[in-house]
């Protein structure tokens, strides 16, 4: 006896359609998975067969062979277990096998007959979309999640039991009772912080141009703090946006809640991260930090400790929004359109400017050099955090995240205006043809620039870097010329390793 | 234009020769003025058996034209003691240079140091610690710049620390500023300095005693010093440890009768305690340009740097009077966000008007002419 259930691996973010094949014939009982299944996969033999006899179902006494097609793709993790079950009931008479023919089928089994949740549900549900199925069966949990994708008859079961109702056509089981995710109630806020003007202001720059930025200051002087505030003022995630997120964070088992993620990412690795966990890699590519950071922000605290493999490994992802690795003969292409903040302590010891400061000219010296780079040069801003005086703690907070988001808004239309037909959303995206084509530059008003260049205190790129961030000041003014003032308030944001000459570095 | 005898070359070339003898000379606690003041044969004496033969025939018949070659390529002039463009200055050592080789040119080297203690122009000896703090630097800096701004010299030696911090401000000063080398003037030392090295080469001079192309011995170092503090007619530690070689700058400085100063440091640092044992001992205080002015030029009259800070708009005058006073950084200027972009841009108004400069750490310092 044969039977077919249509189900997808998850290749990369991809959905493969993959064929869980089954024969069942007379022989001693025995029971094989085939088809470049993994650990996880080939395991689904035992899970299977207690979920079969414990929902009260016949486990078949024969021989059985499961084959996983096409054979050549690599298949991991536990979601074919509720396809090969379904296969081999259908096999052996015991669920309708005509209903199948409709459903894509994916989840986990528990031994006892239960279904569990497992990552991907949205990715698989794109696929049987694009496949062509009309339905697909998901765990109940995973429901709305699956009913993101439009024009799909999406089950949700919680128990195979559940699973023979919903193929012959008798009541479907309702997904629990669950709220719609809100924003979190221990949302941060930038009304929440107390001093740290300069700081706020120079994040409201970045988000509003789309500008990764170092912050440089002592430890415990509020970094982590404020970049985690960053996303706040970011513009809502868009619907399209959100699906990628969700699509990621799911694949990932990132997320651990239902339906569409509404925020924008906040990914903080340790600085231990390797490069592969940090753009993604392993056998079967699979996202990394900077995937899972797509469509939010990226924060490398103590950038200085990473390894230098790892930051090199960031530049493609910085430069292209995209990573692609290959391992074997497997390519895979993972987005990665984040905003980078990068923090790090201003000197080996930490104290700088402060007297406490025990480090040597050559301490610094090192220090500075570790953090130069090619990852540097795709940092438009460089801001200085310096712990607020006791008078500031006491201070009202200056501003909220409302106000400032508005801001960020109004300034990000003006840009999207300015940028259509071109391949830049926003000012960060600007190459130097399009800030030649795109500046809108006040005629004289980059005199400072040439100032800033003789003096040797600007580089060739830090040139390239102060007018992008000036476009963004002149936006969130609301003007639409970049006027010398806003070139002058760009300049203060150009990066130190400039700023020191190397007669002193 | 080498203007150097063949006796004073051959001189030179042979305390390069035996400089590694030296050092074992030195191990043996032969102070190293006497060892430098002895004649020739003196100090081929000192080499055991055959060498001494052997080094002496070298001696013989060492083509002083070579040597000459040697510094053309190296791009280095060469005067010596009893030749024309010599620092006369030098002559009061016991165990004065036979020879200066000199990037930079022999003509700028008289007006950056020429001529005897008395008249000539002014110079000074900026020294200090490797190990600087920010601190230390910063003085170092703010020395540099505001002596070479009043025309006067400053001498030092390119180490890193204090001695970078010096020559790298007298360069923003506008240049005045002669480095002296432990090692040949064409072997930029310590190699990390090769762009400051460069620039002190295009407006200053860089100068050494010994050879082109000679890596120094730990001798050196010293032996520099006493070319340098007898270069000066006054050497400032800016930061010192209490067994510092600036500590020994200063002392060849007093035994030449030259002026010695110190900056005050905080007692409980290690880099203070050179410094602060010198205030003891009768040093100069030193507490900025305005003091080391007084000492080597005379009561320096109010320069019009008043006049300057008045004409600036009050927005840019009142953040340089903050910034002076202690607001140094942007938090400190500034509340809100809208504050803060203007105090961002005001400060760099003010570095583009060359008034303040961006330190580390986001640090903004006021710029003393």
């Amino acid at each position: 006896m044969l039977a077919r259930v249509v189900t997808f691996a998850i290749d990369g973010l991809e959905p493969r359609r993959v064929t869980v094949e089954i024969d069942v014939r007379p022989g001693l009982p025995s029971f094989t998975i085939v088809g470049l299944a993994d650990r996880a996969v080939r395991e689904a033999r035992e899970r299977v067969r207690a979920a079969v006899l414990n929902a009260g179902f016949e486990f078949p006494q024969r021989r059985i062979t499961v084959n996983l097609a096409p054979a050549w793709l690599r298949k991991s993790g536990p979601g074919f277990d509720l396809a090969i079950a379904c296969a081999i009931l259908a096999a052996a008479g015991q669920l309708p096998a005509e209903a199948l023919e409709r459903f894509a089928v994916f989840g986990e089994l528990a031994l006892d007959g239960e279904v569990r949740p497992c990552g991907g549900a949205l990715a698989v549900a794109e696929g049987a979309r694009r496949a062509g199925l009309s339905g697909i069966v998901v765990p109940l949990e995973r429901v709305r999640e699956a009913e993101l994708v439009e024009d799909l008859d999406v089950a949700g079961v919680g128990t195979l039991g559940d699973l023979a109702r919903v193929l012959r056509g008798e009541a479907r089981p309702e997904p629990s009772a669950y709220s719609w995710p809100r924003r979190s109630a221990r949302h941060l806020d930038l009304a929440d912080v107390h001093g740290h003007g300069g700081v706020v202001g120079a994040l409201t720059v970045a988000a509003a141009g789309g500008h990764n930025v170092l912050l440089s200051g002592p430890p415990g002087v509020g970094k982590t703090m404020l970049a985690r505030r960053l996303p706040s003022i970011l513009p809502p995630l868009e619907r399209a946006e959100a699906i990628e997120v969700t699509r990621i964070h799911s694949i990932v088992g990132a997320y651990g809640g239902d339906g569409l993620v509404l925020e924008r990412p906040f990914r903080a690795p340790h600085h231990t991260i390797s490069p592969s966990g940090l753009v993604g890699g392993g056998t079967a590519p699979s996202p990394g930090e900077a995937s899972l950071a797509h469509r939010g922000v990226l924060f490398l605290d103590e950038l200085s400790e990473f390894s230098r493999a790892a930051l090199e490994a960031l530049r493609q992802p910085l430069e292209d929004g995209r990573v692609t690795i290959v391992r074997g003969q497997r390519v895979a292409i993972l987005p990665t359109r984040f905003m980078l903040v990068a923090a790090t302590n201003p000197c080996p010891c930490g104290h700088a400017p402060s007297r406490r400061c025990r480090c040597t000219e050559a301490d610094l010296g090192r220090h500075r050099r570790k953090l130069s780079g090619p990852l540097l040069d795709r940092i438009d801003l460089l801001v200085a955090v310096h712990r607020p005086a006791r008078e500031e703690l006491e201070r009202a907070p200056a501003t909220s995240s409302a106000a400032e988001r508005d801001r960020v808004i109004a300034a990000r239309k003006r840009q999207i205006a300015r940028l259509a037909g071109t391949s830049a959303t926003c000012n960060a995206q600007m190459d130097r043809a399009l800030l030649r084509t795109h500046l809108a530059l006040e005629a004289g008003a980059e005199r400072p620039l040439y100032q800033a260049y003789a003096k040797g205190e600007l580089s060739a790129r830090g040139r390239d870097r102060t007018l992008r961030v000036a476009r963004t000041i002149a936006d969130l003014h609301g003007e639409e010329r970049v006027r010398r003032g806003h070139i002058v308030a760009a300049l203060g944001y150009r990066h130190e390793v400039e700023a020191v000459p190397e007669a002193v570095a | 234009m080498s203007a150097a005898c063949d006796s004073c070359l051959r001189r030179s070339w042979l305390v390069a020769r035996l400089a590694g003898r030296i050092e074992l000379a030195r191990h043996e606690r032969r102070p190293l003025r006497e060892i430098l003041a002895l004649s020739n044969d003196r100090l081929l004496d000192g080499v055991g058996g055959d060498a001494r033969a052997r080094i002496a025939v070298e001696l013989e018949e060492l083509d002083t034209a070579e040597l000459r070659l040697a510094a053309d390529v190296a791009g280095l002039e060469v005067v010596c003691q009893h030749g024309a463009g010599y620092p006369a200055r030098l002559l009061d050592l016991a165990d004065a240079p036979a020879a200066l080789w000199i990037a930079g040119g022999c003509d700028r080297l008289s007006t950056l140091v020429g001529g005897d203690v008395e008249d000539g122009p002014r110079s000074v000896a900026v020294v200090g610690t490797r190990r600087a703090s920010a601190e230390g630097l910063e003085v170092a800096r703010a020395l540099g710049r505001g002596l070479a701004v009043a025309g006067v010299t400053v001498v030092s030696g390119m180490a890193l620390g204090i001695d970078s911090g010096a020559h790298a401000g007298a360069l923003e000063g506008g240049g005045r500023t002669v480095a002296v080398l432990a090692g040949g003037a064409d072997v930029p030392y310590p190699r990390t300095k090769a762009m400051l090295y460069a620039e002190i080469g295009g407006v200053g001079c860089v100068v050494s005693e010994m050879p082109p192309g000679m890596r120094p011995f730990a001798w050196c170092f010293p032996a520099r010093n006493r070319t340098i503090a007898a270069l000066s007619h006054m050497t400032v530690v800016v930061e010192a440890a209490s067994r510092s070689g600036s500590l020994i700058t200063a002392e060849l400085a007093a035994d030449l009768g030259r002026e010695v100063g110190a900056v005050p440091g905080a007692v409980l640092s290690w880099r203070a305690q050179g410094a602060n044992a010198l205030l003891r001992d009768g040093a100069t205080l030193v507490r900025g340009v305005r003091d080391v002015l007084d000492a080597v030029v005379g009561v320096v009259a109010e320069r019009e740097e008043m006049a300057r800070d008045l004409a600036l708009e009050p927005r840019l005058r009142d953040t340089l009077e903050a910034v002076s006073g202690g607001a140094d950084t942007v938090a400190a200027l500034a509340h809100t966000p809208g504050e803060a972009e203007r105090a961002l841009a005001t400060l760099t108004e003010l570095e583009l008007l060359g008034l303040v400069r961006r330190a580390p750490a986001g640090r903004y310092v006021a710029v003393t002419p």
